[in-house]
């Protein structure tokens, strides 16, 4: 099994909060991993990380390494743009732009200087179907992606950050305002896409990183308790923090 | 009891309210009634002229036009481009914050300091004159911190999920300022500008200041020329002691105040519009 990303030592402090205290953890490829812990654990930061989002929060310091594809990308020779090009994010809120939903699945790729119309229309549509959303918007691309759904938009958000081809899809709770059967879609849709892709998912809801997950990672007040297959944190946890939370004692 | 001092509130700011409404609305009654027979062709197409009824805005409407067209082309690039930096690029420093400060105070400073300022500096020290671009000049310090704080509050608004999501894509903050943040912002950048712009071409002060003529028989044809402007000539107007020539100052003022209600509306429309949009984004 290959990694495609190891966090070492991974240390975040704002200002003088110390909100991630020396986490290490390796993430292997065409996997689905959820991070776990209650609110203020420190999930959020660690995924802001890992594409560095957090290089654009004023007095944010992070120490350690954190190696993608065996290359540490903090180190000062590595482009945080280059990077995320290569790394999607979604969102807690879906935050489609002020676009037509074409223009959102294609703001990636025109970004990169991509302006072959027929490449365009051929990555969009092919984004839409990874994401199960062609069918319900491919007689209405160039309306408004705000006359969307929630759910749609949501998906919408995922097929963003897939017409750019990235190795890694980051998602922060993206299902915490959808409704049940839209989180149930976007749960299928993730199950589909690790056969290409690595994701993170940090979720608050313990059935949904049971459901979809392969590994878990169980984050509290910034440590890492324990980290391992979801069967082994959901089913035979280590450690009585860790049984406490994923049966719901505290949250 | 509660009843009868609720009641007496209401009636008292209804009060201060028709008092205000009345004094305006008193004062736009008089100048009609003064000007609105001299508002004809011959006047807006004549220079102004010692004869009462051959007298003209045309020289100060042309010179108001040019004149607000070029502080908008000066102000404009200078006061967003303030704005862009002062919220996108900008650390959060001690320095910067006592520049907000100064942004602030300078949008309150009188205008007839600005005046004192452009003739010391741009008439003298530059040897400008009493030109176009002198007056241009001025009246773009006196609006600039108008438009800085108007587009700063704009750029602010624009939701930080949709610059997020840029972010995460890969966009640089130049994409993220150029296609996400500046559409966003536009409407309502403009409604400030068009608000300075509306305040500028009323000022009298700062240009009286500088020097600006107030007789002026041609129109100005490079930004070197001598220039008068639609406050001046009004103001020159209404100092002369012949009844004729209040007439004049009464017709320019309701020229003056059809040009500002015109900006103003322009603004509250983009205003409309803005709020359409940034609705739908929360």
């Amino acid at each position: 099994m290959t990694h495609a990303l190891e966090i070492r030592n991974l240390h975040i402090y704002y200002n003088s909060f110390h909100a991630v205290k020396g986490i290490s953890i390796t993430i292997p490829t065409n996997t689905i991993t959820a991070i776990i812990g209650p609110s203020g654990c420190g999930k959020s930061s660690f995924l802001r990380v890992i594409n560095r989002m957090n290089d654009l929060v004023p007095h944010a310091r992070i120490l350690g390494e954190v190696f993608f594809r065996g290359v540490n990308i903090y180190d000062p020779s590595v482009c945080e743009i280059d990077l995320r090009r290569r790394m999607g994010m979604v969102f807690q809120k879906p935050n489609p732009f002020p676009f037509s939903i074409f223009d959102n699945v294609a703001f990636g790729l025109r970004i990169q200087n991509r302006r072959d119309k027929v490449f365009l229309q051929e990555r969009v549509e092919e984004s839409l179907r990874r994401c199960a959303l062609w069918d319900e918007v491919r007689d209405r691309l160039h309306q408004s992606a705000y006359e969307l759904s929630g759910g749609q938009q949501q998906r919408l958000c995922i097929a963003r950050a897939l017409a750019v081809y990235p190795d890694v899809l980051l998602l922060d709770e993206p299902c915490a305002s959808l409704d049940p059967k839209a989180t149930k879609r976007i749960e299928e849709l993730l199950q589909k896409l690790k056969e290409e892709i690595t994701i993170v998912i940090v979720t608050h809801n313990m059935q949904q990183a049971r459901r979809i997950s392969d590994y878990a990672a169980f984050f509290h007040s910034g440590e890492l308790v324990e980290w391992g297959t979801s069967a082994e944190i959901f089913d035979y946890p280590k450690k009585q923090l860790t049984q406490e939370y994923t049966q719901g004692l505290f949250g | 009891m509660h009843k009868f001092a609720d009641r007496m509130f209401i009636t008292l700011s209804l009060a201060a309210l028709m008092f205000t409404l009345l004094m305006l609305f008193a004062l736009l009654v008089d100048v009609f009634v003064d000007g609105v027979t001299r508002l004809n062709g011959q006047f807006l197409t004549s220079f102004p002229s010692r004869k009462p009824e051959e007298a003209g805005i045309l020289a100060a409407l042309v010179g108001s036009v040019s004149l607000i067209t070029l502080t908008a082309a000066i102000a404009v690039p200078l006061g967003v481009g303030s704005a862009v930096y002062l919220e996108q690029y900008a650390k959060r420093s001690r320095f910067n914050a006592l520049m907000d400060i100064n942004i602030g105070t300078l949008a309150g400073v009188p205008s007839i300091i600005y005046g004192l300022l452009g003739l010391a500096l741009f008439v003298r020290v530059l040897a400008l004159d009493r030109s176009l671009i002198s007056g241009a000049l001025t009246l773009s310090l006196l609006i600039l911190p108008i438009i800085i704080i108007a587009s700063r509050e704009a750029i602010r608004v624009v939701p930080t999920s949709l610059q997020d999501g840029a972010f995460a894509i890969g966009a640089t903050r130049s994409q993220v300022i150029r296609r996400i943040v500046f559409p966003l912002a536009l409407p309502g950048i403009l409604t400030g500008i068009i608000l300075a712009l509306s305040r500028a071409i009323g000022e009298t002060a700062p240009l009286i200041a500088i020097g600006a003529l107030t007789y002026i028989a041609f129109l100005p044809d490079s930004l070197s020329s001598p220039f008068t402007a639609m406050p001046i000539q009004i103001f020159n107007w209404v100092s002369r002691p012949q009844e004729a020539f209040h007439a004049n100052a009464a017709a320019g003022i309701i020229l003056l105040l059809a040009i500002t209600l015109l900006f103003n509306a322009v603004a509250i429309c983009t205003r409309n519009h803005f709020y359409k949009i940034s609705a739908h984004c929360s």
